[in-house]
């Protein structure tokens, strides 16, 4: 397995180093009471290499992408950006691929717009 | 006469007086060893060195010429080491086209405290200097038949 | 050729084992200029200075080359010794053959060599060397304390109080600062006015001080011991000396609806004010840009009621110049402007203040007379929510007005408040929101914990995220507790945001006067951040208070009254030896291109247009630069900067540097 806190560092250019642990994020965060993993806590938890917790948390699903807490992080941590790519990385798991490319001629039609097809490309054959 | 064949290079050093000669200093109290072929030119302050200073130990026939000042911030006279930063900078761009191996110059930031540093920069550039080799292009021949 | 003594030091067995110490002598000794030259195992002793003193008289040495420890060990001594004997201190060299040889070499034959190399460079050097002395500058006995808060109040008087004559400045018509603003001070709780207000009378008093208010430092020229200052005199429209402080006039004034500084604009003033009831000096004065009669002409009311006269509509405002020996800067500290935080809310609702509004709150002469009262509707709330570090520690460019830095008083002041709150109203609920809390100081960490344990505030480890104002008056607090690891939503009355503090806004001008550096925050830089934490970089300007960083009251009084006892102990010098050192331009070659003094970072060039005509060639003036020697402080970067070589440095000059070169490389 990738070291996948490398990749998500590296894909959301966040350096959770920089966070001085206020809370903030969390004290914005409109989905607090849904999520199991809170704002703060993601980031925490990138920082300790814990991703794999993570992409198995529903939490990742509760945010609601607002950005309320990129909006007011007093050290421009940008936890949100985080949470998405933690997202991504769940879904290009190596193996648990949805698409094959040879399965894709046959699922073309006329009113697929082409920008989805590159799309599903993009996330789903890694 | 041949005396000794192996190379000794001539390197100068020119150390600011606040920093940088201090550091030489307690690199001397510490008994850290680098060669005896550095000799040390104190100055003021790094911004005091004119690269004239670097270019006529060349011409004499100096094989390295390293200058050493106080870390970026630190300088005694607030801002002395960023004009020396950028005077050298400019000035080793240059040398190439004089036909002088940039690895011949160099600028290191020394504080008081690091005497380490200092002997540990000057084996580094004396070794660096030695694989070079003698420096020859600069050598101005009238100055050695005088 | 000059005649050179070389004096080669054993230093016991520290060069001696390393260092073949007669070759060295003797190898010296045949160079040209060399007229003698010797060897002895301690130099410095007093017997090894004779030695040399005599060997000076015997022999009429110009030029002395020691060679033995590090300069920065041994050369004052050896500089005094020369003097002694008659020769000129700066005639001497020294060739570093300790630290710089015999300490890091083994080999013998390798050190001594190196030795002997070290000992021609300085001999190279001493030939060059010219006889320097000294310059001396004479001292003006006065100072000026730029700001009238609690840290220029406390220099001018502890100036005042050593006998020398000091002028404050203070832009605003009273002096007195921030800390006459606050109710009571950490970590004893004494009223702020109870402690102040005896020193403002103090200054207004002393007969060494004089109060310059409502005006403002135009330009500063000159040096170390000899500045001069411009004062520019803002006019108030009444004689100060007339003005009996009687408060009629303020009390007759119909324009009664200009929101008052004082009271953080929580209140209202008249245009014809005095700013509060303990100003110094106690001086009404008319606000012009309110003023009916100075807009329209008409009105005249408080020149009717004055019957001190002292209402002066045709005042002007004036600029006198004044000579200053010493500087200080006090120019202290604002809390940040917070509109660009509107999670906070602090624009929506009259109910969330800042700490300094709150400070007024709480404050006797305050809007609510001290007490404890939403100004939405005059209610006295229930719950309290304090938040910390609102445009403190922050890197983000999110709200692009906070600072990176802790702003180091507000953990206690919150304390303070949330104390203040239990105590008078213990039906409050007070909560504390808090990154971190900081108390390092004596008696600090207690008072923080004794609102706590005594008090019963509620801290709570986390961040205010959102303060939303509901239709029934109250803000709903959305806030995070880490510690807990939940979300709480706070059903508050009152929300204080403890805002971050900031260098004030004349302090960059003014650096910029004074040609002292400053950093990225706009905090002045001190000399040396531990050595020397009172004193500008720049010679005679000295820093107090807040202007050189976040500071509460007892630190701001401890470095006010350093900074006077270094103003004191240069006041107290007749005249200043100087650095003789400095740099000094050849005027014949100097084309006055301003290269030189665009890299000074002293100020120390100034440029004078100088008559070169000779007699039948008509007239020729040229720009030429001038170095002041008392303000040089010898670092040379103007020498490289000069394009035509006119700059040069004393006792470092490009002839003595070339000439080391060439020894060394020869």
């Amino acid at each position: 397995m990738a070291d996948y806190k490398q990749v998500v560092l590296n894909a959301s250019g966040v350096n959770p180093l920089k966070c001085m642990r206020c809370g903030k994020c969390s004290g914005t965060c409109p989905s607090y009471d849904a999520m199991e993993y809170h704002p703060h806590q993601f980031v925490y938890m990138v920082e300790k290499g814990e991703i794999e917790k993570l992409m198995a948390s529903k939490s990742i699903y509760t945010c609601l992408s607002c950005f309320a807490c990129v909006e007011r992080c007093p050290r421009d941590v940008e936890p949100a950006k985080l949470i998405e790519v933690v997202r991504l990385a769940v879904v290009r798991q190596q193996g648990r691929n949805h698409l094959k490319s040879e399965y894709v001629p046959e699922r073309i039609d006329d009113d697929l717009p082409q920008q989805a097809i590159v799309s599903a490309f993009r996330k789903y054959t890694k | 006469m041949q005396v000794n064949q192996e190379f000794k290079p001539k390197i100068v050093a020119f150390c600011c007086n606040w920093c940088s000669y201090a550091g030489a200093d307690l690199a001397g109290t510490n008994r850290s060893n680098y060669p005896a072929d550095v000799k040390i030119i104190r100055v003021p302050c790094s911004c005091r060195v004119n690269p004239l200073f670097i270019l006529r130990a060349f011409q004499r026939g100096a094989d390295g010429v390293i200058l050493c000042g106080c870390h970026p911030g630190d300088c005694h006279y607030t801002t002395g080491n960023y004009y020396a930063r950028r005077r050298m900078t400019l000035l080793f761009s240059m040398l190439d086209y004089l036909g002088i191996e940039k690895e011949r110059t160099r600028v290191e930031w020394v504080s008081a405290a690091e005497g380490a540093k200092f002997a540990a920069t000057m084996n580094e550039f004396v070794a660096t200097v030695k694989a070079l080799g003698e420096n020859k292009r600069l050598e101005d021949l009238r100055c050695k038949t005088q | 050729m000059r005649r050179i003594g070389v004096f080669v030091c054993h230093c016991g067995t520290n060069i001696a084992a390393t260092v073949d110490v007669k070759t060295v002598a003797k190898t010296l000794g045949k160079e040209p200029a060399v007229v003698y030259a010797t060897d002895y195992p301690y130099m410095c002793s007093e017997a090894g200075q004779n030695i040399i003193k005599d060997a000076i008289k015997e022999y009429q040495l110009e030029g002395v080359v020691v060679c033995s420890c590090s300069p920065r060990m041994h050369e004052a001594t050896f500089r005094k010794m020369v003097a002694a004997a008659g020769l000129n201190p700066y005639m001497l060299e020294i060739a570093n053959i300790r630290e710089q040889c015999s300490w890091i070499h083994k080999d013998m034959q390798q050190a001594t060599i190196k030795a002997i190399v070290l000992g021609r460079a300085a001999i190279a050097k001493v030939l060059l060397n010219a006889p320097l002395t000294a310059g001396e500058s004479p001292v003006i006995k006065r100072a000026l304390v730029i700001g009238g808060g609690i840290a220029g109040i406390q220099t001018a008087l502890d100036i005042a109080d050593a006998g020398y004559p000091v002028d404050i400045v203070e832009k605003e018509p009273t002096i007195g600062g921030k800390m006459t603003q606050i109710d009571k001070t950490f970590p004893t709780l004494d009223c702020s006015s109870c402690i102040l207000t005896p020193k403002m009378v103090e200054c207004s008093q002393n007969e060494n001080i004089t109060i310059y208010s409502y005006s403002e430092i135009e330009a500063v020229t000159g040096f170390v011991g000899n500045f001069s200052v411009k004062i520019r005199r803002k006019a108030r429209y009444v004689d100060e000396d007339k003005c009996t402080g009687c408060g009629l006039c303020t009390e007759k004034c119909p324009v009664k609806n200009i929101p008052d500084a004082y009271n953080l604009g929580l209140s209202n003033r008249h245009a014809a004010y005095i700013p509060f009831a303990q100003a110094i000096p106690n001086v009404a004065l008319l606000d012009s840009e309110h003023c009916i009669k100075l807009i329209k002409g008409k009105c005249g009311l408080c020149s009717k009621v004055c019957s001190a006269g002292a209402i002066d509509y045709e005042q002007t405002e004036k600029t006198i110049e004044q000579q200053y020996g010493a500087i200080v800067v006090a120019t202290g500290y604002n809390p940040i402007n917070i509109d660009g935080y509107d999670e906070f809310a602090y624009s929506q609702s009259k109910d969330v203040l800042t700490s300094l509004e709150f400070e007024r709150i709480l404050k006797a002469d305050g809007p609510t007379e001290g007490h404890l009262q939403r100004l939405s509707d005059g209610k006295q709330p229930k719950a309290l929510v304090f938040v910390q570090c609102v445009g403190s520690r922050e890197s983000g460019s999110t709200h692009g007005c906070g600072k990176e830095y802790c702003s180091k008083i507000c953990c206690m002041y919150t304390a303070k408040h949330a104390m203040l709150c239990r105590e008078k109203y213990p039906d409050t609920d007070v909560y504390v929101f808090y990154i971190d809390v900081r108390t390092p100081g004596k008696n600090y960490d207690e008072f923080y914990r004794r609102a706590v344990e005594q008090y019963g505030v509620h801290y709570i480890k986390g961040m205010v995220g959102k303060v939303a104002p509901q239709a029934d008056g109250t803000l709903d607090v959305q806030a995070s507790d880490l510690i807990a690891n939940e979300q709480l939503h706070i059903k508050a009355d009152m929300v204080v945001l403890a805002a971050a503090i900031e260098a004030d806004k004349t302090a960059r001008p003014l650096a910029t006067m004074l040609t002292a550096s400053m950093d990225t925050n706009d905090f002045f830089t001190e000399a040396h951040a531990k050595l020397r934490p009172v004193e500008s970089p720049t010679a005679g300007v000295f820093l107090s208070g807040a202007c050189q960083g976040p500071k509460d009251i007892p630190d701001t009084v401890a470095q006010a009254g350093a900074a006077a006892s270094k103003v004191i102990g240069l006041l107290a010098k007749d005249k200043l030896s100087c650095n003789p050192c400095t740099a000094h331009s050849d005027e014949l070659k100097c084309n006055g291109c301003s290269s030189c003094a665009n890299v000074c970072p002293y100020g120390a060039i100034t440029y004078e247009d100088k008559d070169f005509s000779r007699r039948r060639d008509g007239s020729l003036i040229r720009r030429v630069a001038c170095v002041n020697g008392a303000v040089c402080q010898g670092c040379g970067a103007c020498t490289v900067a000069c394009p035509s070589g006119a700059m040069d440095l004393k006792g470092f000059a490009t002839s003595q540097i070339m000439a080391e070169v060439d020894a060394i490389c020869k």
